[in-house]
């Protein structure tokens, strides 16, 4: 029997999550003409409007501290009132729970907003080393990429080319150099921590951030204001919405459906994507689109979650998921703060320390050589903190438990602002069998989508790296003539920060030579679904210290130019 | 660069994309002139609006009674001395009253820490918390701060319990609070917590801290002379 059926559009590429990945593909297929529909579960953003950069806090009643100073009762935003409209999400989201498996700790991040974290983000840019892709051949431990420094250099020169880093050459092998704008100058307490940092032995360089110092197609130089984290409203900083996604819509080949909660992956009867199911969130109705391919962006986890539900006859245990690995792997970064007091540091003329947001200096991993003797195998980074901040609520509570009240309190204060100094280090974890998510059975979010559960453990090693970072952050400042007052950051029992917080998940859908144990080949293509990308964090076979960002842009943009001439050549 | 960053002032309402045109000429004009940033649409606070339209913040939460005893503490808190006002100048008094008066928790702990100082104040001199002169204010306050020191506390509990872990079943060993000041511990510890946060967020705070930034510069130096004097001050001395 005939009856009428209105004929879905036919699109061509469906991009799911505008975050670093799906930002990058989106802005890379368009400039070749291809068709681009981009679906975010989040709102669509405006800066201008969104925002709250150069605000004071006086300009708010509460001064930060929430209505009715929820703060204080351990009910703030994730990064504090002035950074969640540019943050749009945190470690909670109302109506999307997910579950924690007896015995781990994790804590997952999610923005739900055009452009995902990379609107708040801290901009670190830093390539992957040569050895970073060799892993397993170095200790044994983790797998190897299927993919080497060479294959992707060019892509790092792409994306620095194109969203503009910070750096100079140093010629250290932990840190290879790239395209870099001229970094701002060092502040004078960070050149007292270089000092100390040499004196240690290790290299204190110019930090890779992506914050333009130079004007950079059509987007002005950074004004110093040092608000990166509220979101920038001149774009002078790397943003997949305003760098890559509003420039793509400018081309009439990017359609975004915002709003939008990927479900499920749809495969005909062959075994290829051939649509999307996706729950409108503002009318709360189901949505099918047809499309040629799809690229997974939805965040390491997300999009681990996405194949998971993504059951068929086909592919029973998940959409291309026959080796089993999806969501396995499941990897954060080592993190571990301490805050030290310097008091040479006391009493300085004081000057606007704001610069790029956050330091200019950084410290590379310096001792790739001797791991078998530092009794770990893989390194980090140290980052650094100090500086005359904008006072914020919640930053003088411990000047207040120290001093009282009166005029000792006050004189106190003055005389410690900006002679507090932070070190942070992040390290990288090797992929265990005990830190992986699945499916949670029993449970569905608003959307009616079934949850991810988590099971994570940190191991020996990464113990053993963040006593490490601890001895060398503590001899840092004792060098400078400080003390040390503590850890800063959240850490767990195991002395290491807690498991998500760092928010470099990683590792769920990785890539490999092997369909046996990885879900992807090097162009983050599926190994059984060709017209299948996943082009996020997820795709990492190792976590190395650097942060993910800039090798997210990197690995999405090949496998973009990849599966552009694929489409070409009609075998995708 | 000036010496000290100009007190931020209530200016014309701007939208957003003037002040991008503004931050635009900033950066055109070569960093000559730092722009400060001063957001007149933004400054549209409840309590700042009611002083300006009636010359006074009315509570909303305190009994007049309640709020002259929090405009004191505020001002025992952080005193006005020769670099700057105090916190009830940097409108302390107005956040915690505001506050409270939007959350029932908070302000719980308000009224009842109020209640409780005025008691124990009737108890010792007979007198209310404000009726009582500074120096039998102070004393009360200095013992509050001295029972919440965080390492005497740690100190107690260490000698009382720490060593004792076998007797912490006999109700005499029992962890109790450390003093029966404890109410009022915890209530000043509230007090200045949310005191130093009204202040330092304040105009008046960051000038008396000398924050300078916050401002859209079109190159981002630091002076050579401060870069010296870090290091002269350092353990490496010199440059």
């Amino acid at each position: 029997m005939a009856h009428i059926r209105q004929t879905p559009e036919q699109h061509e590429v469906v991009v799911i999550g505008s975050g670093a990945g799906g930002g990058t593909v989106a802005h890379v297929l368009t400039r070749m003409g291809i068709r681009v529909t981009l679906l975010e579960a989040g709102p669509m953003l405006n800066p201008l409007a969104d925002f709250k950069e150069h605000v004071w806090p006086h300009e708010v009643d509460h001064r930060g501290a929430e209505e009715g100073g929820g703060v204080y009762f351990g009910r703030g935003e994730a990064f504090g009132h002035f950074n969640a409209s540019a943050v749009k999400g945190g470690w909670t989201l109302e109506g999307e729970p997910y579950t924690v498996a007896k015995g781990s700790d994790f804590l997952w991040f999610r923005s739900r907003v055009v452009g995902g974290r990379t609107n708040h983000y801290g901009r670190i840019s830093l390539r992957f080393s040569d050895y970073d892709f060799r892993p397993y051949d170095r200790d044994g431990l983790g797998a190897n990429w299927p993919i080497s420094y060479e294959d992707i250099a060019p892509y790092y020169d792409k994306v620095e080319s194109f969203i503009g880093i910070t750096g100079t050459r140093e010629g250290i092998r932990s840190a290879p150099d790239g395209v870099f704008q001229p970094p701002p100058p060092p502040k004078a307490h960070e050149l007292v921590i270089r000092k100390a940092s040499h004196k240690l032995g290790i290299p204190c360089i110019a930090m890779r951030r992506a914050v333009i110092t130079r004007p950079l197609n059509g987007r002005p130089a950074c004004h110093y204001c040092g608000q990166c984290g509220r979101g920038c409203i001149t774009a002078s900083n790397y943003s997949s919405s305003q760098v890559q996604i509003f420039p793509a819509l400018e081309t009439g080949k990017l359609k975004i459906i915002h709003s939008a909660m990927a479900r499920e992956i749809l495969t005909d009867a062959r075994g290829r994507a051939s649509g999307v199911v996706y729950v409108d969130k503002q009318s709360r109705t189901e949505k099918r689109i047809a499309c040629r391919v799809v690229v997974v962006a939805a965040s390491a986890c997300e999009s681990a979650r996405l194949l998971l539900n993504s059951r068929s006859s086909l592919f029973p245990n998940g959409l291309a998921n026959g080796s089993g690995t999806v969501g396995r792997f499941l990897m954060d970064t080592v993190g571990l703060g301490m805050a030290g007091y310097v008091p040479s540091l006391e009493n300085l003329p004081r000057y606007n320390t704001d610069g790029m947001s956050g330091a200019h200096l950084y410290m590379p991993w310096w001792r790739w050589e001797d791991h078998d003797r530092l009794g770990f195998p893989r390194g980090y980074h140290i980052e650094i903190g100090g500086g005359y901040n904008m006072p914020r609520v919640g930053d003088f509570h411990g000047a207040a438990r120290r001093h009282g009240y009166g005029l000792k309190l006050k004189r106190q204060v003055r005389k410690e602002y900006g002679a507090f100094v932070r070190f942070a280090g992040r390290g990288e974890m090797i992929p265990n069998n005990l830190s992986y998510c699945e499916i949670d059975p029993e449970v569905v979010d608003r959307w009616g989508i079934p949850v991810l559960r988590f099971h994570f453990k940190w191991s020996d090693y990464e113990w053993k790296q963040a006593r490490h970072m601890e001895k060398t952050f503590a001899d840092l400042i004792e060098s400078m003539g400080g003390k040390v007052i503590g850890l800063t950051s959240h850490f767990d029992r195991h002395g290491i920060s807690v498991p998500g917080t760092i928010i470099h998940e990683v590792g769920t859908v990785r890539m490999g030579d092997s369909p046996k144990n990885s879900v992807l080949n090097g162009f983050c293509q599926a190994h059984e679904v060709k017209n299948l990308l996943v082009c996020d964090g997820g795709t990492f076979v190792s976590n190395p210290d650097k942060n993910p960002t800039l090798t997210i842009n990197a690995l999405a943009w090949r496998a973009s130019d990849h599966l552009a001439e694929e489409m070409r050549k009609g075998n995708v | 660069m000036s010496d000290h960053s100009p007190e931020p002032e209530i200016r014309q309402p701007l939208t957003r994309r003037q002040m991008l045109e503004r931050i635009a000429l900033a950066l055109t004009a070569g960093g000559v002139a730092p722009f400060e940033f001063a957001w007149g649409e933004q400054v549209h606070g409840e309590a700042r609006e009611e002083k300006e339209r009636t010359g006074a913040y009315q509570p909303k939460l305190f009994k007049p009674h309640e709020y002259r005893t929090i405009q004191r503490l505020a001002e025992l808190i952080i005193p006005a001395d020769e670099h700057s006002g105090s916190a009830v100048d940097a409108g302390a008094p107005e956040f915690i009253d505001l506050l409270c008066s939007r959350n029932p928790e908070l302000a719980d702990i308000y009224t009842g820490g109020l209640l409780w100082l005025e008691a124990q104040m009737r108890q010792e001199h007979g007198a209310s918390f404000l009726e009582a002169t500074e120096e039998q204010q102070t004393s009360l306050l200095d013992r509050l701060v001295d029972e919440g020191d965080p390492e005497k506390v740690e100190g107690a509990r260490a000698t009382r319990y720490g060593a004792s872990e076998d007797y912490q079943g006999f109700s005499t060993y029992r962890i109790h609070p450390v003093s029966d000041l404890a109410p009022g511990v915890r209530f000043f510890e509230w007090m200045r917590k949310m005191t130093v946060d009204a202040f330092y967020t304040s105009p008046i705070g960051i000038e008396d801290m000398g924050y300078q930034g916050n401002k859209a510069l079109g190159q981002y130096e630091v002076p050579e002379s401060i870069i010296q004097e870090a290091l002269r001050r350092s353990p490496f001395g010199g440059a």
